[in-house]
């Protein structure tokens, strides 16, 4: 029977990679995500996780050690944040152009400077080119959940792509909700033992791996990237498909909520998608047409599921927590690349909100939509706007 | 070719081959035999770890391959923290690794890629007590970017970014003494070793291969690309390096220094020995000299001492 709990995001990342088995941990501390291998070496030292847990000195050497690891052929995990991710960010090109499929869970939360520790999801954002397939977490059962389906698209045959799964700092990390820990042997079933499919170094048969290619061959080995990419879109389905089978939970890539006869559609992702869910059953309450949708994979980006979303709204509105400095956010670069050639297309405005860890309220989500009815309008607007910016102290 | 059993039975270095010929690095390389000399020792059940550096090219490009080996390319600063994954994941497999028998995790990086970049990746890498050999293989600088200096890069020589001039501007430190901070880890096993003298450094890659934990061995290879030297002169620049007291060779086992032959063999010949050979200490003062002179006495003084007390 599954265990209904309650925990914080970072346990129940702990509790997934547990169920999973992963057979190297190499971790290093980093708020908001030093919980989750502290609790992974308390199952080590108990004997409730055989695997070998590498205390390495750096997040470089963390990703690296799982590199290796996962090269000679065992599933691994690790955890970060923030500062801890960006210094992985050379070696997290290497782990997907090698096609490792490791897992990291990853607590969202801000780069310096200035130095601050809670919520964004900078960090994340900024390793979008680097192969990796994203999830962002809602709640904390969506972080047990999306870890273990993380593992099973990745460690497919026809994926073979590292990812990372981002749950918000603090307002999930170390928030405490209530989560349903999965039986053991259903987790078994559903991520089967593990071998790799992957190139491997295997004592017996020798080969090379991450080799010079000149630029004769570069290009088709960066290409087999991109078509991993392509094909794990198919492969989330399915996984998604299975998990609701022996988990009961669903999951798509982007959940619509309440879009149906919605002008407004509010786009995000991560825990604030609840928020945003409740303000649009506020604002339906007054009769304004606004639907919301989360984006529960962020790559492979889900362009047919945001052509889909699109024809239904007249202004998407994408809420966002990361910025590309002189462009926007990363949101609405990639939702204008989905629809940009698309004949009726609705109007795309973008919002960065929540950097830092700070609050979004109501208030805010109210300025979001005035700028959105005001285009409705067919008034002029801005196409990039700080919500909640405050212009007194600048 | 098969080597005849009788004249197998004279060789002082393990028959068996598995470095292929046909590799790219340049006429002289000291790395590339002390590769050769590595996997003559461990065979193919190793598992090589290469970082960025000459080695990479060495090792060939896609679709080749220089090794009978497992090989594993990796980015500059990692290769303690890689051998470290892929000796755990072995572990965990059920592998035996290292002593006889045993699965060979072996790091091979440049002294750029161990004395700088790599440092703290070594430092964990010790720490912890892997079951692995790390060995640098030490040519003096960043040869694969096109000869700048390392921290490994002695006192007075030439390299593109210390290139001289009006203003003399050679190399001003003296070589950074990487064995000794892999010492101060306590490590069951470091040595010095270089590719003029095969024999004794087999003997210590067995060794390191015998002895439990991590071991390291620090490993002069002549670069005459980089050095400006003659390509028919590494051994012989090698074999001075030794015998000037510059390089010499010694071993650290559990707690015990013991400098090995020919270290100790004569009184060490004078440094311009090591030094005329080679194009990148032309532009040293007779100064210069001197004082990468005292250095190397002192050094040796030091190593002297440390094996009459600790030996
Ligand atoms: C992070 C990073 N910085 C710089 C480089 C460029 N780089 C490649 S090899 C190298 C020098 C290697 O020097 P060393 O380790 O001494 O090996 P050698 O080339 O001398 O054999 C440098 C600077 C790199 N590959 N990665
Ligand atoms: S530059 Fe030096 S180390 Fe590099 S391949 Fe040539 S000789 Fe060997
Ligand atoms: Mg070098």
């Amino acid at each position: 029977m599954p265990i209904r709990t309650v925990m914080k995001a970072n346990e129940a990342a702990a509790w997934a990679a547990k169920l999973a088995k992963p057979k190297v941990i190499a971790a290093f501390p980093i708020t908001p995500s030093t919980l989750v291998p502290e609790k992974i070496s308390e199952f080590v030292a108990n004997g409730e996780l055989d695997a070998e847990f590498i205390k390495v000195e750096s997040e470089h050497s963390a990703i690296s050690a799982c590199v290796g690891a996962s090269a000679a052929g065992v599933r691994t995990f690790t955890a970060t944040a923030s500062q801890g991710l960006a210094l992985m960010h050379e070696v997290l090109f290497i782990a997907a152009g090698m096609r490792l499929p490791i897992v990291v869970a990853v607590g969202n939360r801000s780069l310096s400077a200035p130095i601050n520790i809670w919520n964004d999801w900078q960090d994340s954002i900024s390793q979008r080119d680097t192969g990796w397939m994203q999830f962002y977490a809602e709640n904390n059962q969506e972080a047990l959940d999306l870890i273990l389906i993380a593992f099973k698209v990745a460690e497919d045959e026809r994926v073979l792509l590292p990812a990372m799964i981002g749950f918000d700092a603090f307002i999930l990390t170390h928030t405490v909700e209530p989560v349903e820990i999965p039986d053991q042997e259903v987790v078994d079933e559903f991520l089967g033992e593990y071998t790799p499919k992957h190139a491997y170094l295997d004592p017996a048969k020798p080969i090379t791996q991450g080799t010079l290619a000149f630029p004769a061959h570069y290009m088709e080995a960066r290409y087999t990237v991109w078509e991993a990419n392509e094909n794990a879109k198919k492969v989330i389905d399915e996984v998604f498909e299975e998990f609701e089978k022996r988990f009961g939970r669903k999951y798509s890539k982007v959940e619509e909520y309440r879009t149906d006869d919605a002008e407004i559609v509010l786009v995000t992702m991560g825990s604030l998608a609840g928020t945003v869910k409740e303000y649009v059953d506020h604002l339906r309450e007054k009769g304004v047409k606004v639907g919301a949708a989360k984006l529960t994979v962020y790559r492979p980006f889900p362009a047919e599921e945001v052509r889909e979303l699109a024809k239904k709204a007249k202004v998407i509105a994408l809420l966002e927590k990361n910025v590309t400095f002189s462009i926007g956010g990363a949101l609405f670069q990639d939702f204008s690349r989905a629809l940009v050639n698309q004949k009726e297309k609705p109007i795309l405005i973008d919002f960065i909100l929540g950097l830092g860890g700070r609050d979004v309220t109501f208030g805010n989500l109210d300025e979001v939509v005035g700028i959105a009815q005001k285009a409705i309008a067919g008034e002029e607007f801005e196409e990039v706007n700080w919500i909640g910016l405050r212009k007194e102290i600048l | 070719m098969e080597i005849p059993e009788s004249v197998k039975k004279r060789l002082t270095l393990p028959a068996e081959e598995h470095f292929y010929a046909g590799h790219t690095a340049c006429q002289g390389c000291g790395a590339s035999l002390g590769l050769r000399y590595v996997l003559k020792a461990y065979g193919r059940k190793t598992i090589v770890v290469i970082p960025a550096c000459c080695s990479t090219i060495i090792a060939g490009a896609w679709p080749y391959n220089t090794l009978d080996a497992n090989l594993f390319h990796t980015a500059f600063e990692t290769t303690g923290a890689v051998m470290s994954g892929i000796e755990a994941a072995l572990k965990a497999m059920g592998y035996k690794v290292k002593g006889e028998d045993g699965v060979m995790v072996v790091g091979w990086a440049g002294d750029g890629g161990t004395a700088d970049i790599g440092l703290q990746a070594l430092s964990g890498f010790l720490e912890r007590g892997h079951d692995a050999v790390y060995i640098m293989y030490d040519n003096e600088a960043y040869m694969n970017t096109g000869i700048q200096r390392s921290g490994s890069t002695p006192y007075g020589a030439w390299t593109t970014n210390t290139p001289g001039g009006k203003r003399h501007f050679l190399e001003k430190r003296h070589k950074k003494k990487v064995i000794d901070i892999v010492i101060a880890h306590e490590v069951p096993y470091a040595a010095t070793a270089s590719v003029a003298y095969p024999e004794d450094f087999i003997k210590k890659l067995r060794k390191a291969k015998e002895i439990p934990g991590p071991s390291f061995i620090q490993l002069f290879s002549p670069c005459p690309t980089g050095w400006r030297s003659p390509t028919d002169k590494s051994i012989e620049i090698a074999r001075l390096a030794v015998q000037t007291a510059y390089f010499p060779l010694f071993e650290y086992e559990n707690g015990k220094y013991r400098i090995n032959m020919p270290s100790t063999r004569r009184e060490p010949k004078p440094i311009e020995e090591f030094l005329k050979l080679q194009g990148r200490f032309k532009y040293m003062t007779r100064e210069d000299v001197e004082i990468l002179q005292r250095w190397v006495n002192h050094e040796w003084e030091k190593l002297k001492k440390l094996a009459e007390v600790f030996g």
